[in-house]
């Protein structure tokens, strides 16, 4: 699901388009509301908490009985919905696999790609250390 | 002393009015958009979020617009907005070791695993106006390399391996976090709430405190460990899932300061630390806010604590720049009752003057007759 987070709603949206979907109904109506982000004392002691951020959350039950939750960072119910979907649908034997080769897959592979660009550029300004020759002797 | 005043309905609504018109300027430039705020305008949206203490691009872009750029303005206005949301719970802690990093420095170690890596800054740039920047600039493509797959590990943590630096603080079982949106300040306060109340801080305060201990107003001999900036994955333990959700991820700055050395009979002495962490790409906030923090920790470390910047008290009380504002700009709004009654008293006291003073001076002049 961490991959469905990093997508826009329009494209989980637009993907889920390309799947035939079964009924389904909210099970919790998307909501937006806040989490306490926490950091750690030095990185890696005590926590302590460093601010909150806006998140939104839905629940979504397919007919065939099964419940999925979706969080993500922002206000963008749809969003949670969304992904609330996909995560019912990943959970069912008729569509676990199409879910995941159809909307899954894909978005993974452009957040990938997309990694990989913004370390190719990040990698370009990685300082190369040369000694000048002492003037000894 | 405050009083209802009436009468001031029209004026304070065309007031409003006017407002708006000057925030939207002249109608025959471009509006601007909340996406070029964010996108051009990128460190104010980061000063934003972190001191109005809210993670939200988008929210921190309309406060900026609404706040006509006044930066404490869109501070104050996403400190108000946050109170209306509920409160859904608490992120597990982010793992700053596990960073995409897009910025990483050290000065105080040359070859660090993982190298030094400069990303977007202002470092070495000569601070000359760019002209080409004032219409039609389109940058060049960055320039690529092939990334390394080499983990990049916190200096502190190489340190720390031949216990040359402090190790953290760990948390005691079953300690609480302390959170100073939910619970008044009281001191002394604990490490927890004053990297909170730092963390939200203002920056041009921080900065100031963080730069009178390097001047001597308690000195700590800090070297930048190091300074990172990248992406984190933040996760949310929801009750009715079950485990912990990813949320997706966020952009922090974090700094590890090093600073000279504690020791004791007992135990070898070896650096001490001083830590920053806020949202987005905030380096000169996070510097200071490790300056600072290193020098609260004065008395946990048996220093004399006798600098402003070592003084809790004094740094959490003044540092939040919504609270300052609020209390500093109500001067300007209605004290006439107030002002009524010193006027008054002043009155007063000026005619108990005259009536002493002219029972003083008027022996001396009967004299001067006399003569």
């Amino acid at each position: 699901m961490a991959v469905l987070a990093h997508a826009e709603a329009g494209e989980i949206a637009a993907r889920l388009r390309n799947l035939a979907l079964p009924a389904h109904q909210d099970l919790r109506e998307p909501e937006s509301g806040l989490v306490m982000l926490r950091g750690r004392v030095g990185g890696d002691g005590a926590p302590f908490n460093l601010g909150e951020a806006t998140v939104s959350r839905a629940a979504v039950r397919l007919a065939s009985g099964e419940v999925g939750f979706g969080y993500t960072l922002g206000r963008d119910g749809e969003k949670a919905r969304l992904i609330a979907l996909c995560d019912a649908l990943a959970q069912s034997q008729d569509f676990g696999a199409s879910v995941e080769r159809d909307v899954i897959a894909p978005l993974r592979e452009q957040l990938v790609a997309e990694r990989k660009r913004a370390a190719a550029e990040t990698a370009a300004t990685k300082v190369d250390f040369y000694t000048m020759v002492r003037g000894e002797g | 002393m405050y009083v209802a005043v009436k009468g001031g309905e029209r004026a304070i609504e065309n007031a409003h009015r006017l407002l708006a018109h000057a925030r939207r300027g002249d109608q025959g430039v471009a509006e601007i958009s909340l996406d070029q705020i964010s996108e051009q305008l990128g460190l104010a949206v980061d000063r934003v979020m972190s001191e109005g203490s809210l993670y939200d691009r988008e929210l921190a872009a309309l406060a900026i617009k609404q706040a006509r750029g006044d930066l404490i303005e869109a501070i104050f206005l996403v400190r108000a907005f946050r109170a209306t949301l509920p409160r859904f719970g608490t992120s597990e802690p982010v793992n700053t070791g596990a960073m995409r990093v897009q910025r990483r420095v050290s000065a105080t170690f040359k070859d660090i695993p993982g190298g030094q890596i400069l990303g977007p800054t202002f470092d070495y740039t000569h601070r000359l106006l760019d002209p080409s920047l004032a219409e039609g600039f389109v940058p060049e493509v960055p320039a690529t390399a092939e990334a390394s797959t080499a983990p990049t590990p916190r200096v502190t943590d190489i340190l720390g391996r031949d216990g040359l630096i402090e190790s953290s603080p760990q948390a005691e079982d079953g300690a609480s976090v302390g959170d100073l949106t939910r619970e008044p300040l009281n001191f002394p306060a604990d490490r927890d709430l004053r990297l909170q109340n730092l963390a939200r801080g203002d920056e041009g305060f921080l900065l100031a405190m963080g730069y009178s201990t390097q001047r001597g107003y308690g000195r700590n001999h800090p070297f930048v460990g190091e300074i990172r900036f990248g992406e984190v994955e933040v996760e949310f333990f929801a009750e009715d899932v079950g485990f912990a959700v990813p949320l997706g991820s966020i952009e922090l700055t974090e700094c590890q300061m090093v600073n000279q050395f504690k020791g004791s009979a007992t135990e070898a002495p070896c650096f001490t630390r001083g830590y920053g962490l806020a949202f987005g790409q905030s380096e000169r906030k996070t510097m200071s806010m490790a300056l600072v923090d290193r020098a609260l920790r004065a008395r946990e470390l048996g220093e004399e604590a006798l600098a402003p910047a070592q003084d809790e008290e004094f740094v959490m009380s003044h540092s939040d720049n919504v609270q300052a504002t609020g209390f500093v700009e109500h001067l300007k709004l209605p004290h006439y009752v107030d002002f009524q009654s010193e006027l008054g008293l002043l009155r007063k006291l000026r005619q108990e003057f005259s009536k002493a003073f002219a029972e003083t001076s008027a022996p001396d002049a009967m004299k001067e007759a006399a003569e």
